[in-house]
């Protein structure tokens, strides 16, 4: 084990620490919060899981949008608790990052200046309620094929966390694709604005599973230390095998011209994705990127006053209680 | 069902709009601040307020159609009515402003409910009863929720205690409508279906000046209440709610979703 001294990431080196991590990860075992582990395992889970922490976030935003505009107050009440679900979901992963030892306001500070990210597909706008369905159908449908990966994630907090997330994703994705096809078998201009919303969500759907195996950043570490299970390209793969019949069902088109079915590959070939558009939506340059993060700087500046109202309070009371007890 | 029989199917119907529609109202308003409250913790819980409300006003909305006859279901009440034909209270309509407006609008509703469901849960309307035991748990709560916020922020920062008064303030002028009762009314309590509005002030006012106590809040004064809201008489407001409620009824009209 000694050649792990200079291997990158294992800076913080102690040697029986690192035999414990690494028989845990060859027996398919969990890494706890309290284990020994290597500084770039706890920088890369930080980065992963709040990044997806940030996605619930800011992906309450584009859905929000139509929340007064339901169509049905049957759907606004079901979309009401798909929004707070996922404001549960955030609750779960910044927990999970705070047993990594970064702070929730941190972890919020660090998407706020722009240093930590988030999911692009929330950059697009909802233009439409079709928009409503598409995300569910669509973003929660490829959030699953990875979430479920991560259910098998080393790090057991994560991998809890992404146990309970995907039971609740899994209906959101089915009201989501239960509301498409509403409108596939509606009017032509419920029709229509299905087609619509296909069109808009799919490329950045599938740009969801991040760039392609040879050019991931991270890939290869992340799946040494089973944070990562499947590569970007396979799960993609995934998603686009299962996503195609179900269009096809609706009577709905994917909009990809060289999209065809693989007999010999026993997969769908499709089309090339435009990179430039994801790299460029991922940096802020989104249709609605500015808008969607200046919206949560402005939630976490206009509630200071409630935070700090909220902690003096519970301090005079800690105080009162203190000087109650010393009498 | 029993309903009952010395009331009028059109008097009922407006009884239950009147709380259909403070229900949907205040749930819309707290809808609006999804994914925009101060923490986390507090998106969940509006949302899940605003999910209450919203149940209430499907289940009132519901039980009204099934009570007019015409065969209106809730999405009708919803959706296709104007202004004028709104009777919530003022005070649900009001904007969300900062977070101490809407903590103030939704305590002074949420201990107004508390009084209310429990003396509709024993309506001798056995269908307004049983959604009146079931709003009742909630309601009570969101008085908890929303009174826990009022004496953190009375109780809490300077700018707190400024923004928790200035709302109060503010929102007084709306509290005498809430105990306020006309004809309809009478024929309600008369029937056995529903409380004498007045009679529920005193523990409103016995909850509300607790609440303010412990907040170190001052009790405001108000010269000139509004009232109107039960009988279609709105401010501006509503009409900007409208637009947004029913934009997709009214733009792709007689579609299902």
């Amino acid at each position: 084990m000694s050649d792990l001294r200079d291997k990158k990431g294992y800076e913080n080196w102690d040697e029986a620490g690192v035999a414990r991590f690494e028989a845990l990860l060859a027996a398919e075992e969990k890494v706890e919060p309290r284990d020994w582990m290597p500084d770039g395992y706890r920088k890369l889970l930080v980065r992963q899981i709040s990044q997806h922490a940030h996605s619930e976030v800011v992906g309450m935003l584009p859905e929000g949008n139509w929340l007064t505009r339901a169509p049905t107050l049957k759907r606004k009440a079901v979309l009401l608790a798909k929004i707070q679900d996922e404001a549960g979901h955030a609750l779960y992963l910044y927990s999970a990052c705070e047993t990594l030892g970064t702070t929730r306001d941190e972890t919020i500070e660090a998407l706020h200046d722009g240093r930590a990210k988030y999911s692009s597909i929330f950059n697009y706008p909802t233009l439409t309620w079709a928009d409503i369905g598409a995300i569910g159908w669509l973003v929660d449908g490829a959030a699953i094929v990875n979430q479920v990966m991560l259910c098998r994630c080393s790090y057991g907090p994560y991998a809890r966390a992404m146990e309970r997330i995907c039971k609740e994703e899994s209906f959101h994705q089915r009201q989501g694709y239960e509301i498409v096809t509403k409108l596939a078998q509606g009017t032509p201009e419920q029709k229509k604005m299905a087609q619509e919303a296909l069109n808009r969500w799919w490329w950045p759907s599938l740009m969801m599973f991040g760039p392609h195996d040879s050019e991931s950043t991270h890939g290869n570490q992340s799946t040494e230390w089973k944070i990562k299970r499947r590569s970007n390209d396979d799960l993609r793969q995934h998603f686009v095998d299962m996503t195609v019949p179900q269009a096809e069902i609706l009577g709905l088109t994917v909009p990809d011209p060289d999209l065809k079915w693989n007999e010999e590959r026993g997969h769908y070939d499709f089309g090339p994705i435009d990179w430039d558009e994801f790299k460029r939506v991922l940096k802020g340059g989104g249709p609605v990127g500015r808008e969607r993060l200046n919206a949560r700087r402005k939630a976490w500046e206009d509630g200071a006053w409630v935070r700090e109202a909220a902690l003096a309070h519970a301090e005079k009371r800690r105080a009162r209680r203190q000087a109650a007890a010393a009498e | 069902m029993t309903t009952a029989t010395d009331i009028d199917r059109k008097s009922l119907t407006e009884y239950l709009l009147r709380l259909g529609d403070t229900s949907l109202i205040l749930g819309h308003r707290l809808s609006e601040w999804c994914g925009h409250g101060p923490v986390l913790e507090e998106d969940i819980a509006m949302s899940n307020i605003a999910l209450d409300l919203i149940g209430q006003a499907r289940l009132l909305y519901t039980y009204a159609g099934t009570v007019e006859g015409e065969g209106r279901d809730e999405d009708d009440f919803a959706f296709k009515r104007d202004v004028t034909d709104w009777k919530n209270l003022l005070l649900a309509e009001q904007p969300n402003g900062d977070f101490a407006a809407t903590m103030v609008r939704q305590f002074l509703i949420d201990c107004f409910n508390v009084e209310l469901y429990t003396s509709l849960s024993k309506s001798t309307d056995t269908e307004l009863a049983a959604i009146a035991a079931k709003s009742l748990k909630e309601v009570t709560y969101h008085r908890r929720h929303s009174g826990e916020w009022i004496i953190r922020m009375g109780d809490g920062t300077d700018e707190s205690h400024r923004r928790v008064q200035r709302a109060l303030d503010d929102h007084w002028i709306f509290v005498d409508e809430l105990f306020e009762t006309d004809a309809l009314d009478a024929a309600i309590v008369a029937a056995g279906i529903g409380p004498d509005l007045k009679s529920l002030r005193p523990a409103w006012d016995s909850m509300v000046d607790r609440v303010l106590a412990e907040a170190t809040l001052t009790r405001p004064q108000t010269d000139f209440p509004r009232s109107g809201g039960r009988t279609g008489s709105h401010s501006e407001y509503l009409g900007f709610i409208l637009s947004d409620l029913q934009f997709m009824q009214r733009a792709y009209p007689g579609m299902e979703w």
